[in-house]
């Protein structure tokens, strides 16, 4: 492993273990729903604070089940995911192919040029 | 940060969406002026994209015993500037909000606010301000990253607060509570935001150094000033 590639896994590294400390720390142990999404408990405030709020307007679409809601967040983010993996395949190729480009041309400058175009139609 | 749908009072949906529209418009005008003029950003942009995809998926557990998710909107907000991000906060916010009720379209002026204009805005402006000190590249992304994070759950938690101004110690206590919910929760998470920029702009300049300088990610305030004479000259 290079030094790069060293780095780019102690960040990782470091991110996983800010994910997982919460949970195996049990910081969520006193609470009544444990690791619930901060939004559901903004929720519960504004219904605390107003207790009569009533939301006037309902999601167009709901998931029906928390099965199909994970479903749909895990395609979210495949989807991402996805692009991001593209893109940075995409550059490698790209990036090799012009290496291979340039380390072609030094060897045809090395052996004449006389055969020069036959090697570029191949 | 997202703000449940109908939860804001019709005022408040309407006056959110008032103040982010200009800002979207804006974005879609400079998105499209971006891949008109160099057709291979567009790459680069789907990346952006993708990123701020990803990360609003990742709901992670946080220090205060409940679950938030980064926004992502750092990165694309220090390649491409803050208008840009704009456009792709929104089209992330849409998706959650059309397929997952995951935020709502009555309140997607206010979540459009808080993730995809003010996130990326105060973002860039840390990361523009530690560049123009010469701080090194990835200190600047990482802080970039990190306020684009943390402000958009501070502006949530605004929002909810005039809303919902508690009975009895008005503004700054439902400010207190809903702060507590959302902005304590996300530091830990902006942290790892932070760090996951970082390692995605470490990727970026390995692979697409040609991309990044043509969008004057590396420069300082020094280069930034000569490379201004350069073009003033050569204008002359």
């Amino acid at each position: 492993m290079n030094k790069n590639t060293k780095i780019n896994a102690l960040l990782l590294v470091v991110v996983a273990a800010l994910a997982v400390l919460p949970l195996a720390l049990g910081l969520g142990d006193g609470e009544k729903e444990p690791f619930t999404g901060a939004d559901a408990q903004a929720e519960t405030a504004i219904t605390e604070i107003d207790p009569d709020y009533e939301p006037w307007f309902s999601p167009l679409y709901e998931p029906p089940s928390g099965e199909i809601e994970s479903a749909l967040f895990a395609l979210q983010a495949a989807l991402g995911a996805g692009v991001l993996a593209y893109y940075f395949g995409l550059r490698r190729g790209r990036r090799q192919g012009e290496l291979r480009a340039t380390a072609g041309q030094e060897r045809r400058g090395a052996g004449g040029g006389a055969e020069e175009p036959t090697v570029r139609k191949a | 940060m997202h703000i449940a749908e109908g939860f804001l009072p019709p005022a408040h949906a309407i006056a959110w969406g008032v103040a982010s529209a200009p800002f979207v418009v804006h974005g879609v005008r400079s998105l499209s002026r971006e891949v008109r003029e160099n057709p291979e950003s567009t790459l680069l942009l789907g990346a952006s994209g993708a990123f701020t995809f990803v990360l609003s998926a990742l709901k992670i557990p946080s220090v205060t015993g409940s679950c938030s998710h980064p926004t992502g909107t750092g990165l694309g907000a220090i390649l491409f500037r803050p208008p840009i991000m704009a456009v792709l906060g929104t089209i992330t916010l849409l998706f959650q909000a059309l397929l997952l009720a995951h935020g709502g379209l009555t309140t997607l002026g206010a979540n459009v606010f808080s993730m995809a204009i003010v996130g990326p805005w105060a973002g860039y402006a840390v990361f523009r301000l530690l560049r123009r000190y010469d701080v090194p590249l990835m200190v600047a992304v990482f802080f970039g990253a990190f306020v684009a994070d943390l402000s958009t759950y501070c502006v949530t938690s605004v929002q909810l607060a005039l809303a919902f101004p508690d009975p009895s110690s008005g503004f700054p206590g439902a400010l207190g509570k809903f702060g507590s919910i959302f902005a304590v929760t996300q530091i830990p998470l902006a942290v790892s935001e932070g760090l996951l920029t970082v390692l995605v702009m470490r990727l970026l300049v390995q692979s697409s150094k040609g991309d990044l300088t043509r969008l004057g990610v590396f420069l300082t305030r020094k280069q930034a000033r000569t490379e201004k004479a350069e073009t003033e000259a050569v204008a002359r």
